[in-house]
């Protein structure tokens, strides 16, 4: 236990004096990068239109409201795609995840030092890679439109779906499998009845999970041109019609809500 | 007796694998309603096949342009937008991470009284249910473009997700510790600091890196509505078809988010 000697006296501290000088040292570092990163930021921000700024967002916020309520007719199929974007892809995600998943879990893999990487850089590479830009990307090549916003959130799904099953799969109990494989069951057979079963809950939670981040993502791809209630909100941007804005905005808060509330009641049912 | 009956039920009959869900009406309703919307979504999605076979030879250059990703050409555009991505993250994340712990602490029911606990719920249910790239447009519409309104952006964002973790793991933490520190007559900043802040700061620590992760990758988009980092060099990219430069972007990025996660989880392994 660390201890100060002040007059004689044993005082308790919370660190050695040379675990202290880390400490400090730590924090300066930190606190240097820090100031390093703010003037970055500082010089490349105009101050001027930020002292503007509360006098610009109260201009924004008059503009917006009331909220342009009979605008809600012409959005209707807007919100059909952004749903059919977040479920197609969701389930096109989840038909390519699985595989992918079980080439990548430890017990499963074929092949560790071969298949595993390759299945482990699917995964690495979908998910650090947005949806939005995956839709940019998809839009040059196949060109705008509700398609390419599927497409584009099914490849972003592929990572996070299989990566979670593969920690699934690979927390599953063993005794099971050893017990299906005890009968003389072929491989197929060990994962159909001694694998799937054990996954299948966890499974299930990760597609509606999934499905609700896709909900999200799928309202804002439009503005890239993918399709969706996105393509609505860029436009009214695009046209500075505030009220039909702020009611594009407070629709997809609903959406949001509600996919939430829709995944948390399902995933409670579930687990 | 009743488990006599079901064996006697069963016996001689083969093994058949039980549903995953039991009620037979739900399931086949269920299947159903997923086929019948399966089929209205496919015949209300506009495919241009046409569109879709052309850009296959497209899709074609651009994966083959990852074996020969172009750093060189655009690099000075990529270095500063990468440095902008990258000082946005730290910044954001700092001050993000300073500003979500107090507020975890008003939203972890066994800390703050009622009406704070109140307004941090409030604070992180906000943050949580606006996407980043919906704030950034407002945030840029109102402090004009760069990487200001991507920093604000994130920092919002941050609060929302690391405050509503943290303030779980608080709710969840030892009440044991705790009272033993207040019970040594500790004031409440003491009492916080010896017999909360020990308890939550592996989790917090563990958090925070994944947060800085998810801010790197969500600064890559914020360019695409002018709030600054590497999403505009790499709209522009794709918009010329530049797409061995925007293939080197790319493949920064994933480096990037792969050191990250493995410097992240070194770090974690050692709190924990």
């Amino acid at each position: 236990m660390p201890v100060a000697d002040a007059n004689g006296q044993k005082i308790w501290q919370r660190r050695s004096g040379r675990e202290s000088l880390a400490h400090w040292l730590m924090w300066l570092i930190g606190v240097a990068v820090f100031a390093y990163c703010w003037q970055q930021i500082s010089e490349a921000t105009t101050w001027f239109f930020v002292q503007d700024a509360p006098r610009i967002a109260g201009d924004i916020w008059s503009r917006a409201t009331p909220p342009k309520w009979e605008y809600i007719t012409q959005l209707g199929k807007p919100i059909w795609d952004t749903l059919n974007i977040a479920t197609l892809g969701t389930l096109i995600a989840l038909v390519l995840a699985v595989p992918v998943a079980f080439l990548a879990a430890r017990n499963t893999t074929p092949s560790r030092f071969l298949i595993r990487p390759i299945a482990l850089l699917i995964i690495v590479s979908t998910r650090s890679i947005n949806s939005l830009i995956w839709a940019l990307l998809l839009i040059a090549i196949i060109g705008p439109g509700v398609f390419a916003g599927v497409i584009a959130i099914a490849i972003r799904s592929i990572g996070f779906c299989a990566k979670l099953l593969y920690e699934a799969i690979e927390e599953i109990d063993e005794g099971q499998v050893e017990a299906i494989t005890a009968t003389g069951a072929s491989r197929w057979q060990v994962m159909a009845y001694g694998i799937v079963p054990q996954i299948l809950p966890a499974f299930a939670g990760i597609a509606v999970f999934r499905w609700d981040i896709n909900i999200r993502e799928s309202t804002v791809l439009g503005l890239v041109g993918a399709g969706g209630i996105g393509l609505q909100l860029s436009s009214s941007l695009n046209v500075l019609a505030w009220p039909q804005v702020s009611l594009i905005l407070i629709v997809i808060l609903v959406a949001v809500v509600i996919s939430e509330w829709v995944s948390a009641k399902v995933r409670g049912a579930i687990i | 007796m009743s488990t006599h009956r079901e064996l006697d039920d069963v016996l001689g009959k083969g093994w058949r694998k039980p549903h995953f869900i039991k009620r037979a009406w739900l399931r086949y309703t269920l299947i159903l309603g997923f086929f019948a919307y399966l089929v209205a979504a496919f015949l209300t999605i506009e495919v241009n096949w046409s569109r879709v076979y052309e850009g296959l030879e497209r899709g074609k250059q651009f994966i083959l342009a990852f074996t020969s990703p172009d750093f060189a050409t655009r690099s000075g555009d990529i270095w500063t937008g990468m440095m902008e991505s990258i000082v946005m993250t730290v910044a954001a994340s700092v001050v993000g991470i300073a500003i979500s712990i107090p507020i975890a602490l008003g939203a972890a029911r066994n800390v703050a009284p009622l009406p704070v606990y109140m307004i941090c719920r409030a604070i992180i249910a906000v943050s949580r249910a606006l996407q980043e790239i919906i704030v950034a447009i407002l945030l840029v519409a109102i402090f004009g473009f760069g990487p200001l309104a991507g920093f604000l952006t994130l920092s919002f964002a941050t609060i929302g997700f690391l405050s509503k973790l943290l303030a779980e793991d608080i709710e969840s933490m030892d009440r044991v510790q705790a009272e033993a520190i207040r019970a040594s007559g500790a004031r409440w900043m003491q009492w916080i600091n010896y017999g909360v802040q020990p308890q939550v700061m592996p989790r917090l620590i563990g958090l925070s890196m994944y947060r800085i992760d998810i801010n790197f990758r969500e600064s890559a988009i914020l360019g695409l509505v002018g709030a600054g980092g590497i999403g505009a060099t790499l709209n522009t990219s794709f918009d010329r078809y530049e797409y061995d430069t925007a293939a080197a972007i790319l493949l920064l990025i994933i480096g990037i988010v792969m050191a990250l996660e493995y410097l992240s989880g070194i770090i974690r392994a050692r709190v924990q």
